[in-house]
């Protein structure tokens, strides 16, 4: 059976990693795209720690069965996973896009720097 | 048919070597447009190019070998070159070598010339060991892969008719780019040939091979590879069926 404590303990963890991500949603330093994750993170090991019976069942799937708060210890190495993966892809996107970018830089500024000097100069007062 | 040409040359702190590249280049062509593609250099190599009479294209940061080559492709994209040579900024490549490049090109044979080392057996170029099996089994790799035999995967000595122009200036890869790019030419249907062409020494600077740099090198081709044979590729109009 999985001890009273380490379920309070859960709890509180996961309301309070869903709040921390909820403050940054609100104060606009996370994007909700980028949220979803954790808050999906929160809410399954949430779950996971309140329902007790829950739990235990699951770990008797999974032939945990000398200590079922193992499997809490699964679930969020999973989901940190899953985040980490995430970012790696948004990563990747994030350095195509610069290479882009820079590069267009580069053909603009030539292309400038041909107009601006075959422009007539400004005239003087 | 050659029509409008441009010399696309990647360069990375060359101050010492490229001037003379350029002067080169224009020696064997004048008619030829030099573009060098400045990888955020520390030193003069743009103000050097510039003054050489190059048209300089300044990035405003590093993004390596193959993201600056591929910006001296949309540049002859957006400016309707019909070839394209690239060559290094190192003096590597030697502009004489450049009509053997081009025939293939001129005759309608191909759309992407390679200068390979290897075409003919008794070419001088004998790289140190690691090395040359190095370059041997990304060439098998890529032959085997691309469904075409291929000699020399590393050499970046190349040229390109209008329609190889379109495919790299879309689709490049950014770094160690040379090996992959071949295999993408073949998957994207481009006809490609092989011209043995004799290359010199580098004469200032360092390559920049490492030993811990050649273990990723091998690891990240290799992959890059495998993944660009699972993936599709569009067929372009202008080459082979």
């Amino acid at each position: 059976m999985t001890p009273v404590r380490v379920s309070i303990v859960g709890v509180i963890a996961s309301i309070l990693l869903i709040l921390v991500v909820l403050e940054l949603i609100r104060g606009r330093r996370l994007k909700e795209r980028y949220a979803l994750l954790w808050l999906a993170t929160g809410l399954v090991l949430l779950v996971l720690s309140a329902w007790r019976d829950g739990l235990n069942t699951i770990a008797g799937w999974l032939g945990v069965t000398s200590y079922p708060p193992a499997v809490l210890f699964a679930v969020a190495t999973l989901f940190i996973l899953l985040v980490l993966l995430h970012y790696s892809t948004v990563i990747s996107k994030l350095t195509d896009e610069n290479v882009e970018l820079a590069q267009r830089l580069a053909l603009l500024e030539e292309r400038v720097g041909r107009l601006g000097a075959s422009e007539p100069p400004a005239p003087v007062d | 048919m050659l029509g409008r040409m441009v010399a696309i040359v990647p360069a990375y702190n060359e101050s010492g070597a490229i001037g003379r590249v350029v002067d080169e280049i224009r020696d064997f062509d004048p008619a030829l447009d030099v573009v060098v593609v400045d990888d955020a250099s520390a030193d003069e190599t743009a103000e050097i190019a510039a003054a050489h009479g190059a048209t300089v294209l300044r990035l405003p940061f590093n993004v390596g070998i193959g993201g600056a080559v591929q910006t001296g492709f949309r540049y002859a994209l957006e400016h309707e070159y019909e070839t394209a040579v690239r060559l290094d900024g190192d003096g590597q490549h030697d502009p004489r070598e450049l009509p053997k490049l081009l025939a293939p090109l001129e005759r309608g044979d191909a759309n992407l010339v390679i200068g390979s080392r290897f075409v003919d057996p008794g070419g001088s170029y004998r790289p140190p060991f690691a090395r040359r099996v190095g370059i041997r089994v990304f060439a098998r790799l890529v032959s085997v892969l691309g469904g075409q035999r291929v000699t020399d995967t590393t050499s970046g000595f190349m040229a390109l008719d209008g329609v190889g122009i379109a495919l790299f200036a879309e689709e490049f890869p950014h770094d160690y780019p040379e090996v992959e790019a071949t295999l993408v030419a073949l998957r994207s249907g481009l006809r490609l040939a092989q011209v043995q062409v004799e290359m010199r020494e580098r004469e200032t600077g360092s390559s920049s091979i490492t030993f811990v740099r050649s273990v990723y090198y091998l690891v990240k081709v290799t992959l890059a590879l495998l993944v660009a044979s699972l993936r599709r590729y569009r067929r372009l109009e202008g080459a082979r069926r």
